[in-house]
């Protein structure tokens, strides 16, 4: 957020100058130079690496998994890993690996569509209450308030449990309270763009506000949003995985990895295996969404770090 | 300073109030019979005598209208009701479970300082070294651990492995419950109450001891950068010093912040934590509630933990104009 100002400053300068211009792209720092930026972070690249290797195996897990995720092995109960099964069996006698490689597909599912649902709302009530100001944005941030007031797993534990136990419902649940955070990122850009000189020349030459406020605002509000919206994957995930295992996500035997680790809890003992690699793939995947954002963040914006 | 405490506690009052108003509504206003919802749930056939008594004891009959004023008529005089599932009153059970989370919070937050602040000083202090490199990446790691999941891996590392390899007894720690509920002091456990209490307490702080590790090392960094710090250098204190009277005191501040705004966090962490080892505090209640669909426990904690909410975020507001008294609350609002 600090690293704003600078930012939008040198970009309203810019903007001013081809305000005719037809298709009118915000000056962000080229997509090269960001890139090679974010490159160099180590950790970064590797956490890109993982998430590209997870989509992979979400989309071909029917030919990756040796076994469906509901398909049981008669008699292979609790069975520790072994070349038949590599994590191991669970209870009812099914494939933890096939599970956990289908479970991706849930993850990525609900962290993906969620963030999206969340990014859409908190971007357009952040604009407008941005934007417009006065009673309007009273209204938005009370509303706001109101939500935040609520801690946020309380929140989406008791909308969840109204909704019913699913995967789209747990979608929902997260999608419409995932933006409260957003909105209020956007609405602070806003107030600051609101007052550059482009924003008036674009008010003056009588475009319409939907105009100003999608084709010349947001492209320069959008850098702190990437970066929101990119550990907000993992942490949707992570909230996912903690519905789930709370009992308020999709039930048996959807393999969700929160689900998985809630079954493991009772034989902890004589099978950590069923909790260990559901519990280590939730794990894996909320930091690299973590390393991505921290590299994006400092690739974005080399001034903070 | 007076005016703005008054301000502020105003605000809270109508946030509150549209916030348990839009929970209660979302029991009430969506499809579905109430009583069928609260007796069982949408996705199952409940017992129609559980229906009939939900009907009963919350009035369902009565119009929507009419329950939202009781509703509010009851809880105005600090009468939560009762609970649906035990008969119980919920004002005695809210203060029964709110000492339990008390004491886990309290342990948790002494972690969180203590570890948080030294983790991330001793990280900006040698920064760019491969123990600064590691410290990071063991942050954000610590940051990304499903506290859940978390909490089992420390069950069964601390409490299943000793027994398994029967390691002497001092080093088995429990796994499940409050344990013989001894303090002294309100918070300090004695006799083996120690064995229940710190792997809940680990847990619980985790996360949040990461964050401020992170937030630590990040405004520890800004500071060294600062002139002051160089006039304490150039006028002959040593190193330690330097770090800790100087350098520390104003890297602190944020990271005040940062334990407030993460209060909400550390709740969701709090209701992981207490279901995962079965800790008999407000958080356990309140998933054992939304399990059960036990509105008055819900809604009763809920605003409880509601009010706590704000009343930290009005606190760390404040604290900022005692520790930085540069800052004059109530002049300059966005």
């Amino acid at each position: 957020m600090s690293g704003l100002d600078p930012l939008s400053a040198g970009v309203g300068l810019e903007d001013a100058g081809d305000i005719e211009g037809d298709t009118m792209l915000a000056p962000k720092p080229l997509r090269a130079d960001v890139w090679r930026r974010f490159r160099k972070n180590r950790l970064a690249l590797v956490g890109l690496c993982f998430i590209i290797f997870l989509i992979l195996v979400a989309i071909f897990a029917p030919l990756i998994a040796p076994y469906g995720f509901a398909e049981r092995t008669p008699g292979a109960f609790r069975e520790p890993p072994s070349t038949t099964h590599w994590f191991g069996t669970d209870t009812i006698g099914l494939d933890v690996f096939s599970r956990v490689v289908y479970g991706a597909r849930i993850s990525l599912r609900v962290g993906i569509i969620a963030t999206a649902i969340a990014v859409v709302i908190g971007l357009v009530l952040g604009a407008v209450a941005g934007y417009f100001g006065g009673k309007t944005d009273g209204l938005i941030m009370r509303v706001t308030d109101v939500f935040l007031s609520i801690p946020y797993i309380i929140l989406a534990i008791a909308i969840a449990s109204v909704f019913g136990k699913s995967v789209n419902s747990v979608i929902i649940v997260l999608g419409f309270t995932g933006w409260l955070g957003l909105c209020r990122i956007v609405r602070a850009s806003f107030l600051s763009l609101n007052r550059l000189e482009y924003v008036e020349a674009a008010r003056s030459l009588g475009f319409s506000n939907t105009r100003i406020i999608f084709r010349h605002m947001l492209p320069n509000a959008l850098q702190p949003v990437i970066v929101y919206a990119t550990i907000s994957v993992g942490s949707i995930i992570l909230a996912e995985a903690a519905l789930s295992f709370l009992g308020v996500g999709p039930t048996p035997p959807t393999p969700a990895w929160g689900l998985m680790v809630a079954e493991a809890k009772s034989t902890l003992a004589v099978a950590p295996h069923m909790l260990f690699f559901p519990g280590m793939a939730i794990f894996l995947t909320v930091l690299a969404f973590v390393f991505i954002g921290d590299g994006l963040r400092d690739a974005l914006d080399p001034k903070l770090k | 300073m007076f005016a703005y405490v008054i301000r502020r506690l105003l605000l809270v009052i109508p946030t509150i109030f549209f916030a348990l108003s839009f929970l209660f509504l979302l029991f009430f206003a969506l499809p579905g019979d109430p009583a069928t919802l609260l007796a069982g749930g949408a996705d199952r056939t409940p017992d129609a005598g559980v229906v009939e008594r939900a009907r009963e004891r919350y009035g369902l009959d009565d119009s929507l209208p009419q329950q939202f004023v009781d509703y509010w008529g009851r809880t105005i005089q600090w009468d939560l009701g009762e609970s649906f599932r035990s008969g119980r009153s919920v004002n005695d059970l809210l203060g029964e479970k709110a000492v339990n989370s008390l004491r886990l919070a309290i342990w948790a937050i002494l972690i969180e300082i203590i570890f948080g602040i030294s983790i991330g000083v001793w990280s900006a202090v040698r920064r760019y070294s491969l123990s600064d490199k590691l410290t990071t990446i063991g942050t954000a790691a610590a940051s990304a651990i499903p506290v859940f999941v978390l909490g089992f891996v420390l069950q069964y590392l601390f409490a299943v492995v000793p027994n398994k390899q029967g390691w002497p007894e001092w080093t088995h720690l429990r796994t499940q419950g409050l344990g013989p509920d001894t303090w002294t002091f309100f918070f300090i456990p004695t006799g083996e109450q120690w064995r229940y209490l710190i792997l809940p307490a680990f847990t619980l702080a985790c996360v949040s001891t990461a964050l401020a590790a992170r937030m630590m090392r990040g405004s520890m960094l800004e500071v060294m950068r600062a002139d002051f710090l160089r006039t304490a250098r150039s006028k002959g204190l040593n190193e330690r010093q330097v770090i800790t009277r100087h350098g520390l005191r104003n890297a602190m501040l944020p990271v005040i912040t940062l334990i407030g705004i993460d209060f909400g966090t550390v709740i969701g962490a709090a209701v992981l934590t207490e279901t995962v080892f079965s800790w008999p505090g407000l958080g356990s209640a309140i998933a054992d509630a939304v399990g059960e669909r036990d509105l008055p426990v819900l809604l009763g904690l809920t605003l409880a933990v509601t009010i706590a909410f704000a009343v930290v975020n009005l606190l760390v507001d404040l604290s900022y104009a005692w520790f930085d008294p540069r800052i004059r609350l109530g002049k300059d609002e966005t």
